[in-house]
Parts: structure tokens; sequence; C-alpha cells
């Protein structure tokens, strides 16, 4: 019986991977072949994507990009045996794109069955929570400090040091939650690890219960992500079937399509059953969090972090990355880009290595005009940038964010007028209409850029963006409104000549 | 194709029922709801807020906050395509404008048949295939106007 592996990851089902699958179930069947088809997640080389893979005597071998027309010749070419193809691309993990990568989060990712726990258990998995186990809550707060580890959602907040806050509050029961809600633009890691290694978050996630003392677990996910959610609730049974979980509880939930959930405030609001409106700070979540207990909030890949440090030590992780980005990260690289995909390494790469070496430039073969890294609130990068260190204080000196790691790549047809008034009807589509400088300011930012569009006293609608911005930043109460000025000042900043050619640079602009 | 029940008291208290108990449980309750009549109904909204001790202005306010729940129903398919800059990046915005005009719609209408509604969403995380939308919940990826548009009718 031979074993082929096509992905169910959801950006594979949305270029074929389904078809795929179907067309060799029937082409086996026509040639009386017996196979068994496991669907995994995905390897993250989404050009490449349908990739199937086949196990041979000398290891998977993979091919791709596969569409059901494919699958006649690739039976022809005796693929099942790893027969040579135009469409071989040969053992995936010596493709320079995978071998370049620290796999560490995405070890298991379109490797494994992700509805199999044996699997799970093959892969490594389960050694981290079995570990956290023996050494007890105190060993696994300073593991998590030593490791470096830092919030995957964009902050960047050391997890230990949460984690150890939540441990020494007063105040039961306590909670874990997780921030599955990825709203980024260009961001799909989270929803990867879901869809195609969903065991990794739930030892992440009893391991931080067990850490901080808290008994029940909640995974807050978006509608936008169908697939994802009834992947992590089949692995969710059978981790209760399994019992692993021990007396922990652990619950999805579903969001309904607002970006500002993603804010945590916001999405213990939500959680709650209320308008996702977010709540000052102080007090915090981890003081007083989901229904007013201490709650930890970490974003899918922090949690799903916590189980490699626990079973290969809090040094091995703190060895890699550089300055105070310790680990790895799971770069995410989309738009017009030639080789999208998920791309996990060590902190350290420049920008223009990521978007030019490892991305391939554009899609379009055009020149890159424009790259935006963190998602709609973080800055555009232009090439000149590219030297920039991939770590997070290296980016906020140059007022940009790592954000949850999205990097969008556009070519020299994008308008950067457009972007700048999107960046501000984004945020007022999504603001939550709590504090006024997002509420408003928003509405009036996208008015007051389309009047620079317009050419209406341009010098004077600029100065009053940038003042506007500056209200943003400081006035807002969270980063939907205090971070729309970053992907607006430096669309404004780096590219004045999509301004009405007023090229020069605000002057206030290095305060912002 | 999307299919939903009609309305019907006894069929939403069931949905209510074993939900009511969720800590936090507005949210569970009105996908539920959503999910069986395509929409949240004015009487559904007043039946949970009853189940939840909540007043009527609360889970109003609660539903009407998120962009996914609607107060009636959506075509017998619904299109969300994504507006967010991956997709921008790589032409979503035109496709998305070839598909308004070849269904006769704006962004969130209903074509006049009640086939198909089209939803702008921001952001599905199929940003590594752009453009992509999600056609009745499946995934379209590397589209363009000619394809969403076929997959729209299909």
């Amino acid at each position: 019986m031979s074993r082929i592996f096509v992905p169910k990851d959801s950006a594979a089902l949305a270029v074929g991977a389904d078809a795929v699958a179907g067309a060799i179930v029937a082409e086996a069947a026509r040639q009386g072949l017996a196979v068994e088809i496991v669907r995994t997640g995905s390897r993250g080389l989404f050009w490449l994507e349908p990739m199937v893979e086949v196990e041979t005597g000398e290891g998977r071998v993979a091919y791709g990009p596969v569409t059901a027309r494919d699958v006649a010749a690739l039976f022809a070419a005796d693929f099942l045996a790893g027969g040579p193809h135009p469409l071989r691309i040969g053992p995936p993990e010596d493709h320079p794109w995978l071998a370049g990568q620290t796999r560490i989060t995405f070890a298991r990712c379109g490797i494994v069955d992700p509805a199999s726990l044996d699997d799970y258990r093959a892969g490594g998995g389960l050694a981290g929570l079995e570990r956290a186990r023996e050494i007890g809550p105190a060993a696994i707060l300073e593991a998590m400090t030593l490791s470096g580890l830092r919030g995957r959602g964009g902050a960047g907040f050391p997890a230990g040091v949460k984690w150890n806050t939540v441990a020494e509050a007063t105040g039961a029961p306590k909670y874990i939650v997780c921030n599955a809600d990825e709203g980024d633009s260009g961001t799909f890691a989270d929803r990867m690890i879901m869809e195609g290694d969903p065991f990794a978050l739930i030892e992440g996630m009893a391991i931080a219960g067990l850490a901080v003392g808290a008994a029940k677990g909640f995974v807050y996910s978006r509608s936008e992500y169908p697939h994802a959610n009834r992947a992590f609730t089949v692995a969710i049974e059978a981790a209760r079937a399994d019992g692993l979980l021990g007396a922990f509880e652990l619950e999805l939930r579903v969001g309904a399509g607002a970006y500002v959930c993603g804010e945590e405030t916001a999405l213990l609001e939500s959680l709650e059953g209320r308008r996702g409106q977010v709540r000052a700070k102080p007090p915090l979540p981890a003081h007083k969090g989901l229904f007013g207990r201490p709650t930890v909030v970490n974003n899918v890949l922090t949690v799903a972090t916590a189980p490699w440090i626990l079973a290969n030590g809090a040094e091995a992780y703190a060895a890699l990355g550089v300055g105070r980005s310790r680990g790895t990260q799971p770069i995410q690289l989309a738009g017009n880009v030639k080789h999208p995909g998920l791309y996990e390494a060590p902190f350290g790469l420049t920008l223009g290595q990521l978007v030019m070496e490892i991305g391939g430039g554009t899609a379009s073969d055009r020149p890159v005009k424009a790259v935006q890294c963190g998602g709609p609130l973080g800055a555009y990068f232009p090439p000149a940038l590219f030297e920039t260190v991939y770590d997070y204080e290296a980016f906020a000196a140059r007022d940009g964010l790592i954000g949850h790691g999205g990097i969008v790549v556009f070519d020299d047809t994008v308008d950067m007028a457009a972007q700048a008034r999107f960046a501000f009807e984004f945020c007022a589509i999504e603001s939550c209409g709590k504090c006024t400088p997002c509420r408003i300011g928003s509405v009036r930012g996208a008015e007051t850029v389309q009047k620079v569009i317009d050419g209406v006293d341009v010098a004077g609608n600029l100065a009053l963006v940038e003042d506007l911005c500056h209200t943003l930043k400081f006035g807002s109460l969270c980063a939907l409104g205090g971070f729309t000025p970053y992907p607006v000042m430096s669309a404004i900043t780096h590219f004045p000549e999509d301004f009405g050619g007023r090229g020069e640079v605000p002057k206030s602009h290095s305060s912002l | 194709m999307t299919r939903f029940e009609p309305w019907s008291t006894e069929r939403a208290a069931e949905i209510i029922r074993p939900r009511a108990h969720l800590d936090g449980a507005a949210l569970p309750i009105l996908h539920a709801l959503q999910a069986a009549f395509g929409c949240v109904p004015r009487e559904a909204v007043a039946m949970t807020a009853k189940a939840l001790n909540l007043s009527r202005a609360e889970v109003h306010g609660a539903m009407t906050f998120y962009h996914d729940f609607r107060q009636a129903p959506p075509g017998r398919r619904v299109v969300k395509v994504c507006r967010a800059e991956s997709c921008q990046a790589m032409g979503g915005e035109a496709a998305g404008a070839f598909l308004l005009a070849a269904l006769g719609v704006g962004w969130g209408g209903t074509t006049a048949d009640g086939a198909v509604t089209v939803e702008g969403v921001y952001c599905l995380g199929l940003c590594a295939v752009s453009p992509a939308a999600l056609i009745d919940g499946e995934p379209l990826g590397r589209l363009d106007g000619m394809t969403l548009a076929e997959a729209a009718r299909a």
C-alpha cells in the first residue's frame, strides 16, 4: 500500500487540493492500486501547492504544484516510487526553502495527520507536557522566562513575565485565553497550526494552565476560518477522549468578523458575550481578565511554542535569535511575492533577504515598491530600508513593527496614497467606537487623504493628516487607533511622490 | 448551496436552551441561530435576552456590533471576497469589482433573483494564494474576476 500525502490546509484547498486527492483515488482505483491518502497540513511552500508527497523507500518525495489533470501523468511516471516528472520537487526537506528554515513551532506542520494523536506523539508531541508535569509550576515559569519567548501576536511582551504575573495574582478561577483571532492581512500562521498541528496548541494550553494554576482555557478563533475551526474541534475531541488534558477544560469560541477582537481586552469582552469594545488598561488582563479573573492571553504561536521549550530546554530556544528577540519567528510572506509561504527562522535576517532572496521578489516580475510588515497597522517599508534586521527593536527604531510576522509585498503599480486612505478606512470600518480619536479620526483621516489625492490644498491637508495621526497615536485606547498612523505616515514619509509630489518628510514624524 | 430553516419559535428555543449555561453564551447562541435561520430575527434576540437574563438592548447591541450577524437572510449563496492588503497587492480589488458588475450588486448586496450575496471581508488567511474568497465557506485562491464570477454563479 502506497501512502500519499495531500494537504488539507485551506490555502491548499483554495487551489484545488481536494480535486487532486479525488483524482488520485480515482486513478489508483482504475489501475487497481492500493493507496492510502493522508490529509496533512501544509509545509508552507504555497506557490507549490497543491504539493503532493509520496512515501518511498528513501523517504518522502514531493511533487507540485499538482492539478487534478496532472494525476494520470504522475501515475504514468511512477510517482508512487518517486519517479521523474517535470513536477517532481524531490525530498521536501532538501528543498532550499525548507532546508534554510529552523522549524520549531512548525516542526510537524505539513508532515503529520493533524487528526492523529499517534502521529503527534511519534513526532515528539506531548514530551513538553510530560516534562511540565514532572518539574511543576515554578520550574515551568522559570523555563518560559529563560527562553526569552515574546508574545507572537504582535506586542512582543515576554511570555514568562505574563505567566508569572498570573501565577502570582490572587483570585480564582484563573483562565488561559488563546488569541486565535488572526485578522492581520498577510498572516496565516495561526490558521496553519490549527489546521496542521492542532495538538501543539492544545498541549501548550495545558502547560500554561499547569504553570499558572488555571483549570479552564478558551481558544478564540475567527469565523473566517471555518476549516481551522473544524480541524481544531476534531483535535479537542481526540485530546478529551484520550484524557491527555487531565482536569484541564478547553473550549473553542468563534468570533463574528470584528478585527478589533484581536485586541486582547476586546477579545475578553467578546468572550463574555458583549460587544467587542476595548477596555482601558490598567487593570491588566493578567490581574483582571476574563470575568474579572487573572487571565493569560497569548497568541496561538506563543502557546504552541511552549511545548518545544519545555521538551528541549529554555537554553536551546534562547540560543537562537538576536538581541532581545530570542528564538524563531514564523514569518509569513504574502501579497505580490514569487514564493509566498511560511518561513520559520531565528530573528536576525534582513528584510531584504526575506523579500528578495527567500521570497524571490515580486510574482509580477516588476520592481518591489513597498513592503507592509506587521499587518494593516504596520508600516510600509521601501526597498531603501531593506537592510533593516528582522527583530522587534530594529523595526521599532524604523517606526515599524513585526507584529504577527506578516510581510505583504507590493510592486510598482501600487498607489501609496490609496494605501494610506485604506489604512484610515479600515480603521473606520473596524473601530469599536469606544474612543474618539479612532472612531472619528479614522473617518476624518480618510476624507483628508482623499483631499490630498484630489489635489485640494495638498500641503495643508498633509499637515492636517500628520496632526491627526499624532492624536490617534497618543489618544487612542488600543493599537487599532494607536497604530493606524504607522501605515499612513510611513506611506507619506517614504513615498512622497504619491502624495502630490510634496517631496519632503514631515518634520515631526520622528516623534511618532 | 446555503439552505436555511424557516423561522420557528420552538426551534429557536431548542437552539438557545443547551447553550444558555455557557460562560458568555451570547456569541455561541447568535452563531447557532444564524446557522439555522440565515440571520438572527428580532424575535430571536428577545428570546436570547430572556434566556441569558439580559436586556434586549444588550443582545441587540452585541449582535449589531459584529459584521457577521444579519437581520435578514442572505442569498442562496454567500461569496465573501477578501479586500485586505495581500489580496489588494494581487489584483483582488479588480476581481471584486468585476464580480459586482457581473452580478449587478454592490458590496453587501444580493442579486435580484436572491441567488448570490457578495460581502467584502478583511482577510481570510489565504494570503499566500491571493487573491482569495470564501464561497459558502469553501476557499478559492489565485482567483481573477472571471473565475470568481463563475464560482459565484456555479
